[in-house]
């Protein structure tokens, strides 16, 4: 059993790529729930429920919020699903991010990677989508992505909640000699009006944990909710207003020294020679250390400070070595022209695309190319890990995405079992997907250079956008038939782009080769809700060398700017309004109509603008939901302004709607921060970019007004981290076409018009 | 050398040369104030020095003279500051790794400007990058933090 548990791990890790294979698991094995961590770790008179609740005898009631919180309010989110059927108020529970442990799986992360798109409803799709989601219990993966973490803990951390609640009544029934049916709760308190009896949660908790679980629980109907549905007040709010130690940087711990790293600029490769013998004079350096991961070659820096870590590192000198991989923009664009040049695979393919344009008549036809550069996730706290090495045990801190998986990367980096590693998570000054394992398999090899001493490593903000997981670059090549009346016939749109899964896989399990097409490089293009008689969208793997991973809404982030750039020139070329022509080739999915109406409706869209002004639009479905996004932009003297954003998303169930408000106004900032103008550039093998001065996201001045309706129409909840990203580059362009008449196929825009 | 920080006394021994952001976070433990940039372009850093905000990642420790006070001081026991109320009561904070350094701007602009325009505004918050894009929020706070403060005044 364990084995078949432990290969699984090993051998199929990310995507539907690294499935492919398949593995035979039984039901037996699925269906059975893992051990609860929380059991380990109980206080005297402390008692748990089930992985996620547990009562002290204090009456303290901890949640278990087992998602990286770094900044879309997961915890909050999380902790307001056990409150309700708990029956006790928010602001009474104590939340915790809790233990690394496989039961805590994301099971729905991974159900959407099968070949089928988000409003297919087909048996096949939902059988796909279950066996998809049986993998990520099987593996155990604790993973916060794919904005998924409240539709995974929607029944899950409901039913916790009901079930402990029901122990609870059962136990005070006991106690009292009265039917459960006459108890109520007030707070964490049962009590027993009639008799005038009452006990706390936590005079309960011991014999409530006793009683058997209920074999089912009945969930509160939507209409009967308190909570969800309804905006909460943070529970981390105020940790964040008065700058509580709460952050991977913020850790402390006794006797701990300090460090950073320098890796290799050129990745992958081994320094050639180097010299230390400056670094090492630094007053404070303790040790530097060799790194040689499969992450990439560098240094680690101990020292007694953070600060003389990062004086240290400054003065490394080495001969870094040679690219092998495209080492500048001219070869990268080569490059994707190549991969542009092949078949790639075909992630849709309706009608026959080839044959609809052998006879198009030239002047129906419209073609163009599309490209967006390499960017950085710049989280706002950078990159860092603390790691101590004692008794042969490894103990890590770190603001992490995937803890299950940085215990087993970090470990095995320096010889160890998971077993003999803890992992605890920290709050994330930020994740949008950057945070990987190398912060801690780089700690971890360092802590066990000074054993039985802790080492926070902090990475400078130069390392930090030097050595990311970025943005794929990617390149597009579209061509569209019209008909007479200016709806498009047949759409075929080729994209190259390198696969983040097969770059993840090359880091974190080097020996096996993903197979298979990456279904990324066509996200946000392949599984729109449009129907067009003949539509292709090919994507191809152009292999650039540079690592490349998750960034906020991953595919969707470029394939966003490129389908709906394309759609606004199509409508132009056919003398259509762009929303108008929306509702039109989305007439088969009324939530996507219903939200191209809203937004066009709050927009006053169609309404004649004055002079100076333009408006845009763009939708994107990626995570389950539906998002229509209307930019308007005015010229003024220093440039082009971004004025206002007006934002409608159908997300099926609304279970927050003030961080969802939040995320979408959060998601279009970091879309537009890109689109306007964010690149990440290449001279000899190394990134150009350094710190903010040179790669900067938008700031409070250039911040546009926003509208955000939220819409629950679909019948599926879909997500929402992501979601208010993809479309807002192309809203944003395309307003800049309706203001100046200037289609701009390339990001950043900043290389071709200038913002106030 | 001595610092007074939030109201304390605090005695370190650091290289005079060492940015008061790290000889605040290493030595004295006092975490508040973030990291982010290290070049003072991003306001993560900011803490008050007799008043005036500063980017302590680019302060070195060996000049500083006068009074500091960072995020963890602005509370008075636990009644929040004015700023900080009023970050709570908009919801502010996303990841809140930038909002230290937001208030700490914030409060320093209020303590200057009683009924802040949008340009104030603007000008005093523009070296505070928000990565997670809490601006509209951060506006309005300020805005409900400049009426409370003369509703309390
Ligand atoms: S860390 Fe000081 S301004 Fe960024
Ligand atoms: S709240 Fe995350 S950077 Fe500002």
């Amino acid at each position: 059993m364990a084995s078949i548990g432990k290969i699984a791990r090993r051998t199929f890790l990310i995507g539907a790529a690294a499935i492919a294979g398949g593995v035979a698991v039984g039901y037996w094995y699925v269906s059975r729930p893992y051990d609860n961590p929380l059991e380990d770790d109980l206080a005297e008179g402390e008692a748990t429920f089930n992985p996620f609740v547990k009562i002290a005898s204090d009456n303290i009631v901890t949640v278990i919020a087992p998602r990286a919180e770094m900044g879309q309010g997961i915890s909050t989110t999380l902790a307001a699903f056990v409150a309700e059927e708990l029956g006790v108020p928010l602001e009474e529970l104590t939340v915790e991010h809790g233990p690394t442990s496989f039961a805590y799986y994301n099971g729905t992360m991974m159900e959407e990677s099968g070949p089928f798109p988000w409003f297919d409803d087909s048996l096949l799709a939902s059988i796909a989508r279950d066996a998809f989601s049986t993998v990520g219990k099987v593996l155990g993966l604790q993973a916060t992505g794919g904005s998924a973490s409240t539709r995974d803990g929607f029944e899950r951390m409901r039913q916790a909640g009901a079930a402990a609640r029901h122990m609870l009544l059962a136990a005070a029934a006991d106690r009292f000699d009265v039917p459960a049916g006459q108890l109520e709760t007030v707070g964490r308190t049962v009590v027993h009006k009639a008799s005038g009896k009452s006990a706390t949660f936590g005079e309960l908790a011991v014999d409530a944990a006793k009683m058997s679980p209920p074999s089912s629980v009945k969930l509160k109907d939507k209409a009967d909710w308190t909570l969800l549905g309804k905006p909460q007040k943070r529970v981390d709010m105020l940790a964040k207003v008065t700058g509580a130690p709460i952050f991977g940087v913020d850790v402390m711990l006794p006797d701990m020294l300090f460090g950073t790293v320098k890796m290799n600029p050129v990745f992958w490769q081994k320094p050639a020679s180097v010299d230390l013998s400056k670094a090492e004079a630094v007053k404070g350096v303790v040790k530097i250390v060799p790194l040689d991961t499969t992450y990439g070659h560098g240094f680690g820096v101990i020292a007694e400070n953070t600060w003389a870590a990062f004086r240290a590192a400054d003065l490394i000198e080495a001969d870094w070595g040679k690219p092998d991989f495209p080492a500048d923009g001219a070869a990268v664009n080569e490059a994707l022209n190549a991969a542009l040049a092949t078949d790639g695979s075909r992630l849709r393919d309706d009608g026959d695309v080839d044959v609809a344009f052998a006879d198009a008549p030239a002047d129906s036809v419209l073609e163009a190319e599309y490209a967006v550069p390499f960017l950085a996730h710049i989280c706002m706290e950078p990159m860092n890990a603390t790691a101590r090495f004692k008794d042969g045990k490894l103990e890590l801190w770190a603001p992490n995405q995937m803890p299950t998986l940085v215990e087993y990367l970090s470990g095995a980096a320096i010889g160890l079992e998971s077993a003999n590693v803890t992992a605890h998570t920290t709050s994330l000054g930020g994740g949008f997907g950057r945070r990987e394992a190398d912060t801690t398999i780089y700690a971890a090899i360092m802590a066990k250079e000074v054993e039985g001493r802790p080492v926070k490593v902090i990475w400078s903000r130069e390392e930090d956008v030097r050595h990311d997981s970025y943005r794929p670059a990617a390149k597009g090549r579209f061509r569209a038939r019209l008909n007479q009346d200016g709806l498009p016939a047949a759409l075929d749109m080729r994209i190259a782009a390198p696969s983040v899964v097969a770059s993840v896989m090359r880091r974190t399990f080097p020996s096996l080769s993903p197979a298979g097409p990456d279904g990324t490089i066509t996200q946000g293009s392949h599984d729109q809700p449009y129907t067009i008689a003949d539509y292709r969208v090919s994507g191809a793997k152009a292999d650039l060398g540079v690592p490349v991973g998750f960034w906020r809404s991953v595919g969707n982030s470029f394939n966003g700017f490129f389908h709906e750039g394309f759609m606004d020139e199509i409508a132009t070329k056919g003398g259509l309004d762009p929303v108008e022509m929306r509702r039109k080739l989305m007439a088969a999915h009324p939530a996507a109509v219903k939200v191209v109406d809203k937004v066009a409706e709050m927009a006053n869209w169609g309404e004649p603008l004055p002079a100076g002004r333009g408006k845009g639009f763009a939708f994107t479905l990626s995570f389950g939901s539906w998002v229509g996004e209307i930019v308007q932009v005015a010229e003024t003297d220093a440039g082009i302004r971004v004025e206002k954003v007006w934002i409608a998303a159908d997300v099926g169930t609304a279970i927050d709607p003030g961080i969802i408000e939040a995320q979408l106004t959060s998601g279009a900032i970091f879309g537009l921060s890109a689109a306007m103008g964010q690149e990440i550039t290449f001279a000899n093998g190394m990134v150009e970019q350094s710190n903010f001065h040179d790669f900067d996201a938008m700031r409070i001045h250039q911040c546009p007004e926003f509208e955000v309706a939220i819409l629950e129409n679909y019948h599926r909840m879909g997500g929402v981290g992501e979601i208010g990203t993809p479309p807002a580059a192309p809203a944003l362009a395309n307003a800049i076409f309706a203001l100046t008449g200037k289609r701009i196929r390339a990001l950043p825009l900043s290389r071709e018009v200038s913002f106030a | 050398m001595r610092l007074t920080v939030d109201g304390r006394e605090i005695e370190i021994d650091p290289d005079p040369e060492m940015p008061l952001l790290w000889a605040l976070r290493d030595l004295a433990g006092i975490t508040g104030p973030k990291f982010g940039c290290g070049i003072a372009a991003c306001g993560a850093c900011t803490v008050l020095v007799d008043g005036v905000p500063v980017r302590s990642c680019s302060l070195p420790v060996g000049g500083v003279e006068g009074d500091i006070v960072t995020i963890e001081g602005l509370a008075d026991g636990d009644t929040l500051s004015a700023v900080q109320q009023a970050w709570l009561d908009e919801q502010v904070a996303q990841c809140g790794y930038c909002q230290a350094g937001q208030i700490m701007s914030a409060t320093a602009l209020l303590d200057e400007v009683s009924d802040p325009t949008d340009e104030d505004i603007d000008n005093a918050m523009g070296g505070n990058l928000c990565r997670c894009g809490t601006y509209p929020r951060i506006r309005a706070a300020i805005k409900r933090a400049a009426a409370m403060k003369l509703a309390r005044a």
